[in-house]
């Protein structure tokens, strides 16, 4: 195991929904996993929790994050091992319980615990800008802000980046935020025929380093299916491989951006778009 | 089909440009007050002074260019609604920040 330095608290935000949090919530934990650190993944979605169904654990799912903050049941009794990777753990969100249950000084209480016992926890955030997002991102050390290379994606992911710089603990210290930018559902062709923003369009707009950018697949949506994150279920994938280098990066490693190309033969490009 | 598309321009462009403009503008408004709440409260009060108005018969709307930004204020007036010394001839009064116009039309 890992040498225990201090623990990074890692939030993972958009402000839409629809753009790939959990996705990339999930893979990215189980890559940190694999790559040999202990690893929580916490669901900050009360009521529409779906961290517990990406990972395939939804059946195992007895207490929550707020039956923690409550004091109904002990961290270890929430949290959820994995049974793929030993050191990747789930703390599920309450599905039926009411939002306003999560209490800025309950999860206070439950991060700093969870630093004392993991290398890395990612929070998981609920889309919007509510107080379940609020307090996702609330003790965060680094961000990860998913973006799809969109209108309304990349709007709503400055002002993300805008509360990231204003209520979080560490603006409130006079501190930054360390943010990384994720690109999502990236369709090469489509940025190359000037149909969608570039990478490059991107970056330009929101002023926030890359961390990585992950091609639009169909073995995003079978992992899903199967309840085992693509860097689990299909490591050798683009986007798996894209996830990896983004985990590496988010560990601080110097590993040169690989921008999705397109990859189809010239007789797809002209007469179909079916291959991906 | 396929091949038409290939000579169309892409849109990626027009999506950039209006993000540009538009988060600009966002992003400054995230640290002032809000200005066009505050235009609409001073102006209402202004006019107020003199006529008559009710609040929902007033349309503010503000257009944000990339250089110039205009900003238009409908009232409706209802006739014989004076305040003060002014003749009721106002109908309706439009204030126009673009070309700084004031109709009157005479009732």
């Amino acid at each position: 195991m890992s040498e225990r330095t201090s623990a990074r608290v890692v939030v993972v935000t958009s402000g839409k929904g629809g753009v790939g949090k959990t996705t990339s919530t999930a893979a990215i934990g189980a890559a940190l996993a694999r790559l040999g650190d202990k690893v929580v993944v916490v669901d900050f979605d009360v009521g529409l929790r779906n961290l517990d169904l990406v990972l395939g654990a939804e059946r195992r799912v007895v207490f929550d994050l707020i039956n923690v903050i409550n004091g109904v049941a002990k961290l270890p009794q929430a949290l959820i091992r994995d049974k793929r990777l030993e050191n990747l753990y789930l703390l599920p969100a309450s599905q039926t319980r009411d939002k306003d249950a999560l209490t800025e000084e309950g999860v206070g209480k439950v991060i700093a615990e969870l630093r004392e016992k993991f290398d890395w926890i990612v929070c998981d955030s609920p889309a919007g800008i509510e107080r379940g997002a609020t307090l996702a991102m609330r003790h965060a050390d680094t961000a990860i802000i998913v973006t799809n290379p969109e209108v309304s994606s990349v709007r709503d992911s400055d002002r993300i980046i805008g509360l990231l710089d204003a209520k979080t603990e560490k603006a409130e210290r006079g501190e930054c935020v360390d943010k990384h930018l994720l690109i999502t559902r990236y369709h090469p062709w489509r940025a190359a025929r000037g149909e969608m923003l570039s990478i490059d369009d991107v970056l330009e707009i929101l002023s926030v380093p890359l961390l990585g950018i992950i091609p639009e697949s169909e073995e995003v949506l079978r992992a899903s299916n199967l309840g085992s994150p693509v860097t689990i279920n299909a490591a050798l994938s683009a986007p798996a491989r894209a996830y990896f280098d983004a985990t590496r990066r988010l560990k601080g490693e110097q590993i040169a951006m690989e921008v999705p190309s397109d990859s189809r033969g010239l007789f797809t490009k002209l007469f179909g778009r079916k291959a991906a | 089909m396929k091949l038409f598309n290939l000579f169309r321009s892409g849109s990626a462009p027009i999506a950039r440009e209006r993000l540009q403009i538009l988060l600009a503008h966002e992003r400054s408004s995230r640290t002032e007050p809000d200005l066009l709440s505050i235009l609409r409260e001073e102006i209402l009060a202004v006019i107020g002074r003199h006529v008559a108005f009710e609040p929902d018969k007033v349309q503010i709307k503000l257009d944000r260019g990339k250089s110039v930004t205009t900003l238009a204020v409908d009232i409706e007036i209802p006739h014989g609604s004076r305040i003060g010394g002014i003749a009721p001839q106002y109908s309706r009064l439009t204030l126009d920040s673009g070309a700084s116009s004031m109709e009157k039309q005479v009732a």
